[in-house]
């Protein structure tokens, strides 16, 4: 039986029309609706499946974030998530916290929680980054298994079947092992309320990111974050001469 | 006068409320006309026929469920994956 840490994180909810700070440093998040990254509800809910088949003995919950991270937490305690834990990171440690300062806090957590499989979402619809499971897995020099659609317990490992470019890959994976979960692995369930209310309930504990003794220092720094460009309204061409003219023009005959 | 399955009622009406919260048209539509619904069968003694009502809202309760993981999915799937996939 293994341990199954899972790292979600909160993002500014799939359904919100994103808007753009004027002085270009980054997206309005204040006032805006928050939820679960869609990858990291797939990533929970291949965790309580794993529990639910009797593969693991134990689910626990990480995010980091400022206090209403914690929301998130409850949401995957509410799927099924057993504990969790909060690492705080607030203010401007939080604004430029990056994939690499994520991936040594589960690094460090998954250690200490003594924890045999990691798995996260394969990226975070907020930066898109798309590193956090990789980077997990080279700290802890443990195999990884990412972009999974499917998981399945063999002998000592696990299979897992990969999606990449134009097809599926399958590989063996002893444990332990990092994963990180694509948008066909399952299909995650809904958090109720009845089971949102019962997750108060469950175990959530505080930890600050000094305390594991993760430096939060910048790597990276954000230049300019834009709009993407306004599509181009079409025109009508009075005959298809000036179509021809005009598609040569553009290069696409 | 006796009300056996007032509790249930009130139970389904808090869940669909809650469901209400991601209603694409706003919370306010929604909650008007869940209200609505409920107040229509309010007058409603049967027994029989509340139960049968109650089978109804969860019907509807886990047909919302469905209509919010499609929605999600789909959203997802076109903006990260190929449409030809």
């Amino acid at each position: 039986m293994s341990r199954v840490l899972v790292g979600v994180k909160r993002v500014i909810d799939y359904a919100v029309k994103i808007r753009v700070k004027p002085d270009k440093s980054g997206v309005v998040t204040d006032g805006v609706k928050h939820s679960m990254n869609p990858f990291d509800e797939i990533a929970v809910e291949e965790a309580v499946r794993m529990k639910e088949k009797k593969l693991a003995s134990e689910v626990i919950a990480v995010t980091c974030g400022p206090t209403q991270a914690q929301e998130t937490l409850r949401t995957a305690l509410a799927m099924g998530a057993d504990r969790a834990i909060h690492v705080e990171v607030a203010g401007a440690e939080y604004e430029t916290l990056q994939p690499l300062h994520v991936a040594k806090i589960l690094a460090k957590l998954s250690q200490d929680e003594k924890a045999d499989i990691v798995i996260v979402g394969k990226q975070a619809i907020d930066d898109d980054s798309n590193q956090t499971a990789q980077m997990t897995a080279a700290l802890l020099d443990w195999p990884q298994a990412v972009f999974a659609s499917k998981v399945e317990k063999t002998d000592s490992g696990l299979t897992v079947t990969r999606e990449i470019d134009g097809g599926l890959e399958v590989i063996k994976t002893k444990l332990p092992a990092v994963l990180s979960a694509d948008l066909r692995l399952n299909e995650p369930r809904y958090a109720t309320l009845p089971n949102i209310m019962k997750a108060k309930k469950k175990p959530l504990k505080k930890v600050a990111a000094k305390d594991l003794g993760v430096d939060l220092s910048p790597r990276i720094k954000v230049v300019s974050v834009e709009d993407p460009p306004v599509r181009q309204g079409g025109s009508i061409l009075p005959d298809v001469d000036t179509l021809v003219a005009k598609l040569k023009e553009g290069g696409h005959v | 006068m006796e009300q056996p399955y007032r509790k249930a009622v009130l139970n389904l009406y808090k869940s669909l409320l809650f469901l209400g919260r991601e209603w694409p048209q706003g919370y306010d539509l929604f909650r008007k006309r869940l209200h609505k619904v409920f107040t229509k069968n309010s007058e409603e003694t049967d027994p029989e026929k509340i139960k049968i009502m109650i089978k109804h809202g969860e019907f509807v309760a886990k047909e919302i469920e469905a209509l919010y993981k499609l929605k999600k999915y789909r959203t997802m799937k076109r903006r990260y994956y190929d449409d030809s996939s």
